[in-house]
């Protein structure tokens, strides 16, 4: 005996220790990429890809609001300034006049080797003369003012083709000389962090800086306002969140259950004891969850709390039901079947696509599993001998009378079911939430901000993309190039309002070198022009700039992306092209007709009839959709099985159908109120509370097969102490999910809104279904 | 004028002999109470650029529509298609078959521009004068408005805008360019 108390306290000591050792070494990491889905195809794995690390996640959009566009650009300009100089920014753009004139200088004084319409044709005598004569004739038109300074050195109107190529891609208002948003009342920058969006630590710096800078501005007045947003930014602020408030909701979370337990036990040492399960099973956890996934979510720590609840209540049986000694064996099966139903449940969660269910999954099975060994075999080692609790009887007589009452009500339960049911297929499919973005820990207001200054930004819209991977940078932007073709025929037909392509700011070598092989050399150009110029009211001598232009461009070095540098097109450049470890990913944004949506079908269907290198159309929302869906899917796959497998487990330990139906039923009918009344108070279900549901299963199954091992036990006492202790099992249950339920974070609070209320109808549906021979019994 | 100023008896001497004269002469405030009554014009436009690199004027024609208070469209039909349309602060620019819509507060520049047309049609004086310093001469069948931009940064590009018209009819608007370009348009009235 003695050896036995000694071997299960020393491993006991030396489990903590080891999981101790783990967690000092564990990487605690709060950024949303837990609840980013591991994506299942390639498309959506990219998708995922781009969300996270592309360069759109590095990007962060700035707004100053101050009393007068004047001042507004005055601050913008200051704080570009600043940031440019800081090495934590790559890009910084304001649309100064600044970053202007070296956009429209790099586009001039590259455009025979830019523009799509420099072939060896265009530069013959007849081509020159027909190119010529239609700059001529466009000076007619509004835009005359501006060509006829052209004329001398483009005669043959390659700026305009280049502008054309653009389209009618949205540019933001200009104020003052700054970019502006559409209701004029902000002035909008554009940042490029040089850290990868999923480096949150760079990233909360990044930001940092920039507001740093913002205030230290001189002469700035106090009521000018900065506003940050961004892929980055909400990283950061989720983080911020989501570790504010896992520390809040452990600390609420852990008072409540000591409140709870001192007022039962009134006994600080039955306190301690009741929570070493809890710690040790916390530490299990952690250590679990970090050697399986090499980091620990802090959303798992979050979720974690709610385990207190959970593990407490094996301490809690013990101490109230075995106060005077019952039946031991069947106390400890009953316990064991609870932790076995438990981890079934937690179970499913570690065939979840989300990451941080996974990690959830894992916490809980081992935190309940050291939590129910500590119950078992360390506590009692630990319990003095003379369990001296606090006189429950008065508690548990009025427990007793209020269960009778239940029973009585017992009839109400089809009826509540089926209107429950009748709720639930009423509404069909339009219970569910079917955005990704809802499990997003974003406050609307910031995501309202994040549209608007997009929308203000003109930035091309990242909904509809044509997506193709080629080996290098060179073969990637020769099947940019020979794209172009069929999306421009698309264009013209209106399918698509326009595209942008990398290639049209920076063409393959390959078009280079054609382009400028088209260029003739100096005396033939010379002798071309005096041919297309006879009978042309323009003098030969009159183009001598447009002669040494030519020489130039023949002499140039190639474009490159280095050729970029200090042009608002690097970014352009760097967010459509993307090098990746084997290869090189290119991007075509596509922008959709006004008021309507690109029919996919048809983009398609042109892309395939030409034999042309293969690419994807993508639609973002369409896929985060269906990613969604996927998931959703999934979720409710695993939650089914969740729920069978509990079936199974309570069938092959109790082996009779009607008793595991009995304990079964009081668990499917919570999961149906709780399930009819959020979608009863206006809640759109998400993944997350179909996975609360499941735990509703798991977590209540304790409480059913209690109820059902009570009807056997012949002792009214004994049951009376059992009902007690399920009661303040439930309550401490209740109390840690209903803390969770109260969180800012919506991942947590859809689970603690669905298990709090779920796991109370649990006990009381378990009270009114239990049998009626020995309630009626314990009424007498 | 400027006589009045400095010495009252010759501005009284002035005032009685020019009396006759001044009967026949148009005013501004009259010339733009005049233009301001007309709530709607079409008209047909020839316009002539001299563009110093080219040899000969450069020519275009279309309609000039005006609706009061403040839409007014030139179609170019020759030799290539093309429409600006101004409505409000808004102007839309429709060429190649493709559409731009910009705010006018945004371009100054091209704001004063299309102002100096639309505020004479429109009879708007205090729009004009904004940005142009006004000279009127002749008479109300035959007059001549000067507008001389008195912005630095305007006047760097146009240096003087002419129109000539009779009664509310504008018959031409002449463009001078700070860079010795012009530009002339004859207008002509089509009743609508």
């Amino acid at each position: 005996m003695k050896n036995t108390r000694l071997l299960a306290l020393s491993l006991w000591i030396l489990s903590l220790a080891v999981c101790g050792l783990i967690i000092a070494r564990t990487q605690f990491v709060a950024d949303m990429s837990a609840f980013l889905p591991k994506a299942p195809n390639a498309r959506q794995q990219m998708l995922v890809e781009q969300l996270r690390d592309g360069i759109i996640a590095r990007l962060i959009m700035v707004g100053i609001e101050a009393d007068s566009a004047a001042e507004r650009a005055r601050l913008s300009e200051a704080l570009a300034q600043s940031l440019r100089s800081d090495p934590a920014f790559v890009g910084v753009q304001n649309g100064s006049e600044e970053t202007l004139a070296r956009d429209q200088a790099y586009y001039f004084d590259n455009r025979y080797l830019l523009s799509p319409t420099v072939t060896a044709e265009r530069f013959s005598s007849a081509g020159l003369k027909d190119a010529i004569g239609a700059s001529i004739e466009a000076l007619s038109g509004s835009a005359g003012l501006m060509l006829k300074k052209l004329l001398p050195r483009d005669p043959t109107g390659e700026t305009l083709a280049l502008i054309e190529q653009f389209g009618s891609g949205e540019q933001p208002r200009n104020l003052e000389g700054v970019w502006a948003s559409r209701d004029g009342k902000r002035a909008l920058l554009l940042v490029q962090t040089r850290a990868a969006g999923s480096d949150i630590d760079a990233q909360a710096a990044a930001i940092t800086r920039i507001q740093q800078v913002f205030t230290q501005l001189p002469e700035r007045r106090a009521d000018a306002r900065l506003l940050l947003t961004g892929a980055g930014v909400f990283s950061v602020s989720s983080r911020q969140l989501i570790e504010g408030e896992v520390s809040k909701l452990a600390g609420a979370s852990i008072l409540l259950v000591v409140c709870l337990l001192l007022a039962i036990y009134r006994s600080p040492r039955l306190l301690v004891l009741g929570l070493l399960p809890v710690f040790s099973g916390a530490l299990a956890g952690i250590a679990a969850v970090s050697l399986g996934f090499g980091s620990i979510h802090g959303l798992t720590l979050g979720f974690g709390t709610t385990l207190i609840g959970e593990a407490v209540d094996y301490s809690i049986y013990l101490f109230i039901q075995r106060a005077d000694t019952g039946d031991a064996r069947g106390f400890w099966r009953t316990i064991r079947l609870g932790v076995l139903t438990s981890i079934a449940g937690f179970a499913v969660l570690l065939f979840s696509g989300f990451p941080g269910l996974a990690q959830l999954g894992l916490y809980s099975i081992s935190g309940l599993i050291a939590a129910a060994l500590v119950t078992r075999f360390v506590l009692p080692q630990l319990m003095p001998a003379q369990l001296r609790l606090r006189d429950l009887s008065g508690f548990s007589q009025s427990l007793s009378n209020w269960a009778t009452r239940l029973q009585r009500l017992k009839l109400g339960v089809p009826v509540l079911l089926i209107a429950a049911l009748a709720l639930l297929v009423w509404r069909g499919d339009s219970v569910w939430n079917r955005e990704l973005g809802a499990l997003s820990p974003v406050p609307a207001a910031d995501q309202q901000l994040d549209a608007e200054l997009r929308g203000d930004m003109g930035a091309p819209e990242m909904r509809y993309m044509l997506v193709l991977k080629a080996a290098n940078a060179e073969q990637a932007l020769q099947a940019a190039e020979k794209l172009a073709p069929p999306l421009r025929e698309l264009t013209q037909a209106g399918v698509i309002a326009g595209f942008t392509s990398p290639a049209n700011v920076l063409p393959s070598q390959a078009s280079q070198a054609e382009r400028r092989a088209a260029l003739p050399p100096e005396e033939g150009l010379r002798m071309r022009l005096r041919e297309a110029l006879a009978g042309m009211p323009i003098q030969a001598e009159r183009l001598e700039g447009f002669v040494a232009d030519i020489a130039k461009a023949r002499a140039a070095a190639p474009l490159s992306r280095a050729s970029l540098d200090g042009t608002s097109s690097a970014l352009l450049v760097d967010s459509l092209l993307v090098p990746r470890a084997n290869d090189v990913l290119v991007m075509l944004p596509l922008r959709a007709p006004a008021n309507s949506e690109i029919d996919a079908a048809k983009v398609e269907q042109r892309l395939a009839d030409a034999n042309l290198p293969a690419s994807t159309f993508v639609d973002i929302k369409h896929e985060s959709f269906g990613l969604y869906a996927t998931y959703l899917h999934e979720a409710a796959v695993l939650a089914g099985l969740g729920g069978l497998a509990i079936i199974l487990i309570l069938f092959a330990s109790l082996r009779a159908l009607g008793r595991t139906l009995r304990i079964f039923a009081p668990l499917a009918c919570a999961v149906l109120c709780v399930a009819a009344g959020l979608v009863a108070t206006g809640t759109s279900l998400t993944i997350l509370h179909l996975v609360g549901l499941l735990l509703v299963i798991a977590v209540g199954s304790n409480y059913a097969l209690f109820f059902d091992q009570n009807t056997l036990q012949p002792n009214e006492a004994a049951r009376q102490q059992t009902l007690v202790s399920l009661c303040v099992a439930n309550l401490t249950t209740v109390s840690s999910f209903g803390v969770l339920a109260c969180s800012q974070v919506p991942v947590l609070s859809a689970i603690g809104l669905t298990v709090g209320p779920g796991a109370f109808l649990a006990l009381v549906f378990a009270a009114m279904l239990a049998p009626r021979t020995a309630r009626s019994q314990t009424a007498r | 004028m400027r006589l009045t100023r400095h010495h009252p008896l010759i501005a009284a001497l002035a005032l009685s002999c020019a009396l006759p004269a001044m009967a026949a002469d148009v005013q501004l405030a009259d010339l733009m109470q005049l233009l301001a009554q007309t709530k709607s014009a079409k008209a047909t436009f020839v316009e002539k650029k001299y563009i110093g690199i080219v040899d000969t004027p450069v020519e275009s024609s279309g309609e000039l529509t005006f609706t009061a208070p403040d839409k007014l469209e030139k179609r170019t039909l020759k030799p290539k298609a093309e429409a600006l349309i101004l409505d409000g602060t808004a102007l839309t620019v429709d060429m190649a078959g493709k559409r731009r819509t910009i705010r006018l507060q945004d371009y100054p520049e091209v704001a004063a521009f299309v102002e100096s047309i639309r505020g004479t049609l429109a009879g708007d004086r205090s729009a004009l004068e904004k940005t142009y310093k006004l000279d009127l001469t002749g008479s109300r069948e035959k007059w001549q408005l000067v507008l001389t931009p008195t912005q630095a940064r305007m006047s760097k590009i146009i240096t003087r805008i002419r129109m000539q018209g009779a009664q509310a009819d504008i018959r031409s608007i002449d463009f001078d360019q700070a860079d010795g370009d012009r530009s002339e348009m004859v207008v002509t009235n089509v009743s609508p």
